[in-house]
């Protein structure tokens, strides 16, 4: 716990966080879209997954089917982007290194955020410093960030939040300010508070704290008890003790999925299990790469559901193992065991996936002399990892993944990768 | 003022694959030239000083042809620098990618090509104007 001193001067996190992302990525190379509504839709184009503000000021929800509000989108000249994901992992890994060389230490803390500290930086002047370095994000990336400051995370967190609303800011916002007043927390829902979510918020609502500002003036203690460590910790943050240095966080990792909706319905058997095999060779790379096992496969398939006329049929087999690993064979095993208990023949399949969970970090795990993960498989996957890593995904593949994929989605709005490819450079006409 | 540094495969490149100072070493006795092996010429540390602001764009068109850009090269462009007046940019104009020279005085900004066949585009106030990135080097095959 840091002491009364280190108040004074203590820590300073700022949370940087890009604005609408995939849509500010897909403006960066098309001119055009500035100032136009654009969504853009998820994995084989289901669902809308992000949308520029002039597309949220239209009142476009999050996460809905976009057929179902495609006319809506035609009759408001909406633009339409599938997700281009190679376009936005280069984006993103731009604007982290120009954010990691500005500040002395920052946490890569999902595709579009970062954690940066900045206790070192003199606190005169830091307002404008940060709104130099978005400025400069801007100019070199094209992408747009806002950056909120505060003695935690969490309060970093609610600062960023606070300075999306209000574009007179400039992007940047600055808790430690003596003009922000504490009551601004009373202007933020208790659901939007880092680590807390809809499902606390509801709890808390019943207690009557429905709010951040309730929240900060609860008794942590009381929390504690009546639901976790956690929420006990995001009370003291609220009130500027920090609790979460860089690299830890309120919200670990509960699962990995990996799923997909296919582009054309698939009845075959084999095709399926060479599509659970490629996801759960994704999940457990993802496994992996953040040292963590997981323990539970969990393999779900459904029907289309919008067709109504053809038979419908969906569900889930779920194997636990007898200790987790990473080990993408033996979690293949297990998915695809998982998938010869509830496949059926005769149906038209539109979505199959994978979720591993029950996950821990790899260091709490004893090693078992009889378990699969053994130091050589170890050392097998890190090979493989490694070759992907450099090479691009899929270099190197599990057999049993397949290597034609007739499965692969639909994606009829895919802007080029004007990145990562030389045949698919942006062009300008001269 | 030229910011274009024309780059082409035939004119006194040496061969990029060489090691500059690699020589075979003979059985038990350490050459005292492996000292000195370096590693192979790297274009991108030529060309791309800030690799988070370097984006390359294909060039389709002829307007800039009198500065050696042809239809089919691609530009090296760096985002990262302050367009002044005289250099070669990659400039938004109502909302299209456009490569001119840039012309900046008293306020007023032209563009002006490179081929008599197009005429300078003068820029209003009232145009959505803005430049992208200064183009640094051109890739041009032979």
């Amino acid at each position: 716990m840091p002491s009364d001193d280190s108040r004074v001067c203590g820590p300073v996190y700022a949370l940087a966080d890009c604005n609408n992302f995939y849509a500010s990525c897909e403006r960066a190379f098309d001119p055009s879209l500035c100032g136009r509504p654009v969504v853009v839709l998820s994995n084989n184009d289901g669902c809308i997954v992000a949308r520029s503000s002039e597309a949220k000021a239209l009142g476009i929800p999050m996460g809905v089917p976009y057929h179902e509000w495609e006319p809506f989108i035609r009759r408001n000249r909406v633009c339409v982007r599938s997700s281009n994901y190679p376009l936005y992992g280069d984006m993103s890994h731009r604007v982290m290194r120009v954010l990691a060389q500005n500040v002395p230490m920052i946490e890569v803390y999902s595709v579009d955020e970062a954690f940066l500290n900045l206790s070192s930086f003199p606190s005169k002047g830091l307002t404008d410093r940060m709104r130099t370095l978005s400025n400069m994000v801007f100019r070199w990336t094209g992408i747009p960030i806002s950056i909120g400051i505060g003695p935690t995370k969490t309060l970093a967190k609610v600062s960023n939040r606070l300075a999306k609303r209000s574009p007179d800011l400039g992007g940047v916002m600055n808790w430690l300010e003596e003009s922000v007043p504490e009551e601004l927390l009373g202007t933020l829902n208790v659901k939007d508070v880092w680590g807390i979510g809809s499902r606390l918020g509801r709890s808390l609502g019943s207690m009557g704290i429905h709010t951040a500002l309730d929240l900060m003036r609860s008794d942590p203690q009381r929390m504690r008890r009546h639901f976790s460590v956690c929420v006990m910790r995001t009370v003291m943050e609220l009130g500027g003790t920090a609790c979460y240095p860089l690299g830890d966080s309120p919200v670990p990792r509960q699962t990995v999925v990996c799923s997909r909706t296919f582009g054309a319905d698939v009845s075959e058997y084999a095709v399926l299990r060479e599509a659970i095999c490629a996801y759960t060779s994704v999940a457990a790379e993802k496994l992996r790469k953040e040292h963590l096992l997981a323990r539970m496969v969990q393999v779900f398939l459904m029907t289309n559901p919008f067709h109504n006329d053809q038979p419908q049929y969906a569900n889930n087999a779920v194997r636990m193992l007898p200790l987790p690993i990473s080990h993408t064979p033996a979690l293949i095993q297990a998915a695809t065991d998982g998938l010869k208990e509830i496949y059926q023949g005769g149906y038209r399949y539109k979505r199959v996936g994978v979720m591993l969970a029950e996950i821990v970090p790899d260091h709490l795990v004893q090693t078992d002399l009889f378990a699969e993960e053994n130091p050589k498989s170890k050392r097998l996957m890190q090979v493989v990892d490694g070759i992907n890593g450099e090479w691009g995904r899929n270099t190197m593949v599990f057999a049993a993944a397949g290597i034609e994929r007739p499965w692969k989605m639909q994606q009829r709005s895919l802007s080029r990768r004007f990145t990562t490819r030389w045949d698919e450079l942006p062009i300008a006409r001269v | 003022m030229v910011v274009t540094e024309r780059w082409s495969c035939s004119e006194n490149v040496p061969d990029l694959s060489c090691l500059l100072a690699a020589v075979p070493v003979e059985a038990g006795f350490p050459s005292p030239a492996d000292d000195y092996v370096e590693r192979p010429l790297d274009l991108n540390e030529l060309m791309v000083k800030r690799p988070e602001a370097t984006f390359f764009v294909r060039v389709k068109g002829d307007s800039m042809e009198g500065a050696d850009l042809r239809s089919g090269d691609i530009l090296v462009v760096d985002r990262s620098l302050e367009a002044r007046d005289g250099q070669v940019v990659v400039a938004v104009l109502d909302g299209e990618f456009t490569v001119k020279q840039l012309h900046y005085r008293n306020g007023r900004v032209t563009l002006l090509p490179a081929n008599r066949k197009f005429s300078p585009i003068p820029v209003t106030p009232e145009q959505d104007f803005q430049v992208w990135g200064v183009v640094t080097y051109v890739i041009h095959a032979v």
